[in-house]
């Protein structure tokens, strides 16, 4: 685990980003090309690179080797790690809340039985 | 499950992580919860761990002290102090972890009620993405290896 670390780091980084992470999602659908991506953001090219290098440089995405269009696809594997990482902390605290979520029922019910009984001596 | 439950956590910027989540119960009673050592010694913590000192001094300036106890026998300690105390709708306030000595983080605690149901925001606010990388490792080191959902999912997540 140690040894992904500094992976780790650049991908969360990059996922910070609202701009990289819809590329991310346009790209989830198919490669593309540096244009075709820079359309739908309203940037200019040289903006949307810059988005892509740190992209690339995170692993989070790759260059094909098309001469032409070059275009851009996603590397899984790299937002795998990141996503496991979350997923297990997602899950620490989710075990956590499941016995809240027990410890609420048995609040409410105590609640019920006191306003019945408040009620049943009215 | 009445559509409560599944909590989500997302990293909007590079310092926080952000905990969403649904409780079935109107949300002075998730309040509570949350600053009642009684109550909180009976859910906090992962799996396995069990919360043996619980002290909370639920004042603007106080302190609280958490032990979590785990199945080897180790100690992990927490403290904090709150900062804002306004129930039962938000608390902020700082922790840092024993292991982690300096690395502090501001904890914005929101808790909004809708139909006898309670959603809790919890943003954590960590002073770099070091700490903040290297506290979510160690929790990692905690829970057991879990399977992890796709791709998309975490797009979603974080889209």
């Amino acid at each position: 685990m140690q040894a992904h670390a500094p992976g780790l780091d650049a991908t969360f980084a990059a996922l910070a980003d609202p701009t990289r992470r819809a590329i991310l999602a346009r790209l989830a659908a198919g490669e593309a090309s540096v244009t075709e991506l820079a359309r739908p953001f309203n940037m200019s090219q040289p903006a949307i690179s810059k988005h892509l290098r740190v992209l690339e440089r995170a692993g989070l995405i790759s260059t094909s080797r098309d001469a032409q269009r070059r275009p851009r696809r996603l590397e899984p594997r790299s937002l795998a790690d990141a996503n496991e990482w979350l997923e297990r902390y997602r899950r620490l605290w989710e075990a956590s809340f499941q016995r809240l979520d027990a410890l609420l029922d048995e609040l409410k019910t105590q609640q019920k039985r006191k306003r019945t009984k408040r009620g049943n001596r009215r | 499950m009445k559509n409560t439950g599944t909590l989500k956590v997302t990293t909007p910027t590079d310092r926080e992580i952000v905990l969403t989540r649904i409780f079935d119960a109107p949300r002075h009673l998730v309040f509570d919860a949350f600053t009642k050592p009684e109550l909180l010694k009976r859910w906090f913590g992962p799996r396995g761990w069990s919360l043996v000192v619980c002290e909370v001094d639920l004042t603007v300036g106080g302190a609280f002290r958490f032990v979590l106890r785990g199945p080897d026998g180790r100690d992990l300690g927490m403290r904090g102090v709150y900062q804002e105390i306004v129930p039962p709708e938000r608390s902020v306030h700082i922790e840092s972890f024993d292991d982690y000595p300096g690395a502090d983080s501001q904890v914005t605690a929101v808790f909004t009620e809708r139909e006898g149901r309670t959603t809790l925001t919890a943003t954590v606010l960590y002073p770099s993405r070091e700490v903040r990388d290297a506290v979510i490792r160690s929790g990692m080191e905690h829970g057991a290896a879990e399977s992890y959902d796709k791709l998309a999912e975490l797009l979603a997540l974080a889209a």
